[in-house]
């Protein structure tokens, strides 16, 4: 891994706030999609998308790249933008998100250039990151296996089938990371579905558990690295993480979980907000 | 057809090991009904490539998935009612969406699991993953077909659902699986008889009772449920203008269904679909079960026999 330095963090902050302004005109273009979870996810997409993952997008099906899974498909703006700005397809497609000319459908479908799991129906992504783990160890491949999930999401029984199944495997090339954000759909995760003592949970199915400020670029950076470490045992990394970090009205609130800027205004807002965020870096 | 009776499961697990012998892709799963599904023949010669997650058939179509988008040829089994209907959405999200090279073999489908009962015995299988767009559904008519097919979805790229019966069937076939073709198993100018799986030895032997009784019976087996082979149909339609399905499923949304949509679109006659009634089974031995429900030869000829009187009369 490259040393951690001043100049890289600052490049992965540019590019989380660069993921985040996507996510905002995306979502505004489309008139629909999901804001809260994308801006909550930017920083820890950055991370991988531009630091982390061993991948090519002149040659996005590599047999030895890096396989990234999005569980949390509804995060999809956050995910599309990262995938153009690496250059696994030209951003001016971003724009035609989840319209009929455009292979930018609203969760992550196996059409758009660099997605390795399509994904939408919440649960299952672990599942599928577990297949892709087994066949590296299967083929002495030495890739590594990333999902990012929502913490909504593990309210799902899936999850927890392959949270067992991952520790029973011993799969060390594996890591999960949870994008908690401590909002769902329809309201705070601990008004629907107690989920703490999260870190308990996932060390008694037998994970390490590593958990961190997930806005934080240095922490998820050091995170990532310490997951290498990790022998005979898969990785959780608990990301605490502010739903629609980054714009104000946006941030800790439900209803912007699956809603866009509700006006010319709010969209401007958003938009200057960030860029603010920007001069700031 | 020498009317051999030879567990279909059996026939399954042994092709699993061949093909496990012949290619390194071969990856195969259950959720832990190994000694059931007989996969575990697969498991005791290639641990390695064999993954029992236990109780997690959600979990197991989704790992499927990811060594299927990994190169690998998965096979995944359970009984039909949990391969199909537990895990459902894992089918249709985390494989059939992404036309994934996952082969569903289930076993235990239809009412014959017998004692079991109802919560075992699945009769919307059929229709559950017909419904799925990029998924191909067979139901083999033997053993023989059942190595053949087992082949044959293991050649060809992405996902089919095969359907297996817990109990022995007789041969009936050496074992020529055509995909997407019917056969004409009888010859017969009444009235056809169109049968899928365990059903199709029981149609021809109704058939013979129905002889009998001065009704000449032509039973064709469809065994390729989706694609259906439209012109074995319309062929039959046309040269008996009589036609009843027969199957070990709910009359909705299985054979009888196809068949009814292929009829009224191309060359509509009279049909009957015969099968399960939309009622859930019950515990019994499978034989007396399909007794019960007029599944056997003598009842598939009795309401036969009704069906063509009633239109003929």
């Amino acid at each position: 891994m490259e040393s951690i330095n001043d100049e890289k963090v600052r490049e992965l902050k540019l590019k989380a706030n660069e993921i985040r302004k996507w996510v905002i005109k995306m979502v505004y273009a489309a008139q629909s999609g999901h804001p809260g979870g994308s801006l909550s996810a930017a920083d820890i997409l950055a991370v991988l998308y531009f630091h982390e993952l061993r991948v090519d997008p002149k040659n996005p099906y590599w047999p030895q790249r890096d396989r990234f899974v999005l569980s949390k498909g509804h995060a999809s703006p956050a995910y599309y933008a990262a995938l153009a700005m690496r250059g696994f397809f030209p951003e001016e497609e971003l724009l035609k998100f989840r319209k009929v000319e455009s292979f930018l459908q609203g969760h992550p479908s196996l059409m758009v250039p660099g997605v390795d799991m399509c994904t939408g129906s919440l649960g299952q992504g672990l599942s599928a990151g577990i297949g892709m783990a087994l066949a590296g160890k299967m083929d002495s491949l030495d890739y590594r296996v990333y999902v990012l999930l929502g913490d909504g999401e593990i309210e799902e029984g899936n999850v927890w089938e392959a949270a067992m199944t991952a520790a029973t495997r011993k799969l060390d090339n594996l890591v999960a990371i949870v994008d908690r954000n401590k909002i769902q759909l329809d309201d705070f995760t601990d008004r629907m579905v107690e989920l703490d003592p999260l870190e308990e949970k996932w060390r008694g199915f037998g994970w390490r558990v590593i958990s961190i400020n997930g806005h934080d670029i240095v922490q998820i950076m050091r995170a990532l690295n310490e997951a290498r470490k990790t022998g005979g045992r898969p990785t959780v990394i608990i990301a605490h993480t502010v739903k629609g970090k980054g714009v104000s009205y946006m941030e800790n609130t439900p209803v912007y979980h699956g809603k866009p800027p509700q006006s010319e205004e709010e969209y401007e807002k958003a938009l200057k907000e960030l860029e603010e965020v920007r001069r700031g870096i | 057809m020498n009317w051999d009776y030879e567990s279909p499961r059996k026939a399954y697990g042994e092709t699993l090991v061949e093909l496990g012998r012949e290619r390194d892709d071969i990856v195969v799963m259950d959720a832990d009904l190994s000694t059931s599904t007989k996969t575990a023949m697969f498991g005791a010669e290639f641990p390695e490539r064999f993954f029992n997650v236990g109780l997690q058939e959600q979990n197991m179509m989704g790992i499927a998935a990811g060594l299927a988008r990994s190169g690998k040829t998965v096979f995944a089994s359970s009984f039909a009612v949990f391969a199909t209907g537990r895990a459902y959405d894992q089918v249709r999200q985390s494989i059939a969406y992404p036309r994934l090279n996952v082969k569903i073999v289930a076993t235990h489908g239809g009412i014959t699991v017998g004692e079991d009962g109802a919560s075992h015995q699945m009769i919307e299988d059929i229709g559950l993953m017909s419904g799925l767009p990029n998924m191909r559904v067979i139901v083999p008519v033997d053993s023989n077909e059942v190595r053949s097919v087992i082949r044959f979805v293991a050649s060809e790229e992405g996902p089919f659902y095969v359907r297996l019966t817990r109990t022995a069937l007789p041969n009936l076939t050496d074992g020529d699986f055509k995909f997407g073709k019917g056969a004409v198993m009888r010859d017969g100018l009444d009235m056809t008889i169109i049968a899928t799986g365990i059903e199709v030895g029981y149609s021809l032997k109704a058939a013979e009772l129905l002889k009998e009784k001065g009704i000449d019976v032509q039973v064709v087996n469809i065994s390729t449920i989706k694609p259906i082979d439209k012109d074995i149909i319309v062929k039959s339609a046309q040269d008996t203008g009589l036609i009843m399905t027969v199957e070990d499923h709910n009359i909705y949304n299985g054979l009888g269904s196809r068949v009814a949509e292929v009829l009224s679109e191309n060359y509509p006659v009279r049909m009957l679909r015969h099968g399960m009634r939309d009622i859930f089974g019950r515990s019994g031995r499978w034989d007396t079960l399909l007794s019960h429900y007029e599944m056997d030869e003598k009842g598939i000829a009795k309401v036969a026999e009704n069906f063509y009187k009633g239109v003929k009369s």
